[in-house]
């Protein structure tokens, strides 16, 4: 279970490193550029590569984030395993359920 | 001394120098304190022989382990002045601050009495790392022939001097704060083995390091490296172990849990 963790991980790490930085180019394009909110999301709904990439970014962030932080928690504090472990899969539900329905909006499947 | 006070310098045979080494020791269990004696300073004296002299002259219920005295058996391990140190090889003008010495049990390790910890835990962590060797032959084939020039054999080489004294387990940080954690030892072992030609168990042992309190707890802070005595690198031993365990594909076979 740990060094499948440990994996999952690093693989959702490989996943985000391209990410975090075409997000970033993204961002600097978006404002330099002067588009407005109106013209984001026309833009993210023009394909689908768009949201493919941040639903991706989603699903990895969810992966990512809590397995770092159970390690955090089991170190640092006091929190026994038993109550750790449940609490992240939990975080990792809403991590994803929040992403996710980020991506839908904007793709303007929720509208 | 007459004859030979040509070669050798009145101040380093062995005789007081008239000052006075104040030892702080610890006594008792996890529950004791430190007491402190005065023993002559000496131009050249080891830890260990500072601790011999406490209990020869001062304390002779003092308990503390040792052996060869040379470096190799790797018992006389305590912590000096706050630093983990094998203490037949440190000499005391080397560590002494202002004149004074402070000397507990190794820390990470229940304390039994006064110097003396358990080492129990240590060992069972080597056991739960597959540090057990299995033979992949019988005595009647002939020794394995194992390539000196091998990348195999250099990384064996590389790491498998350890002494078992357990200075870098009191120097772990991740040991103290991570009860699971096996430990630099445990692993630098267990690397060994996996890359042991001879070893039957290596993809045992390869799962055994990489599990629960495996290499994936260690955070390469490098202490083990810092404070080994005889210069090992078990940070570079657990860096190998996740290189064998997740390096290019071996990333997939432990994400579906193959090996």
């Amino acid at each position: 279970m740990e060094a499948r963790l440990f994996a999952l991980q690093r693989l959702s790490a490989i996943v985000m490193a391209p990410l975090v930085l075409f997000h970033l180019v993204m961002i600097f394009y978006a404002v330099r550029g002067g588009l407005t909110a109106a013209e984001i999301v026309a833009r993210m709904q023009a394909g689908w590569w768009m949201p493919a990439l941040y639903g991706l970014f989603a699903v990895a962030a969810a992966v990512h984030a809590p397995i770092g932080l159970r390690r955090i928690l089991r170190e640092w504090t006091v929190l026994p395993a038993h109550v750790v472990d449940p609490a992240m899969v939990a975080l990792a539900l809403l991590l994803l359920a929040l992403g996710l329905r980020a991506v839908a909006a904007l793709v303007g499947a929720g509208a | 001394m007459a004859d030979g006070s040509a070669e050798i310098p009145a101040e380093t045979d062995g005789e007081g120098t008239g000052g006075t080494l104040t030892v702080r020791i610890w006594r008792g269990r996890e529950d004791g304190r430190f007491e402190t004696y005065a023993v002559p300073a000496r131009q050249n004296q080891t830890v260990l022989d500072v601790v011999t002299e406490v209990q020869r002259a001062h304390a002779p219920d003092l308990a503390y382990r040792f052996a060869c005295r040379v470096g190799v058996c790797g018992s006389c391990a305590m912590t000096v002045n706050g630093v983990p140190r094998w203490t037949c090889r440190t000499h005391v003008r080397r560590v002494a601050e202002e004149g004074a010495l402070t000397i507990e049990p190794l820390a990470n390790l229940p304390r039994l009495k006064d110097l003396a910890c358990d080492m129990a835990p240590f060992f069972e962590n080597w056991q739960a790392a597959g540090g057990a060797f299995e033979g992949s032959a019988t005595r009647a084939d002939p020794p394995a022939r194992v390539d000196p020039e091998s990348g195999a054999r250099k990384a064996v080489d590389a790491a498998v001097e350890c002494i078992n004294c357990g200075v870098c387990y009191a120097a772990c940080d991740v040991v103290r704060w991570d009860e699971t954690y096996l430990g630099p030892a445990a692993l630098n072992r267990a690397w060994t083995l996996v890359q042991d030609e001879r070893h039957a168990g290596r993809a045992a042992t390869l799962e055994a390091a990489l599990g629960q309190g495996g290499c994936g707890s260690c955070h390469a802070q490098g202490s083990c490296m810092a404070h080994c005595p005889v210069g090992l690198s078990p940070t570079e031993s657990i860096a190998g172990l996740k290189r064998e365990g997740y390096g290019g594909f071996n990333l997939w076979s432990a994400l579906l849990g193959r090996r």
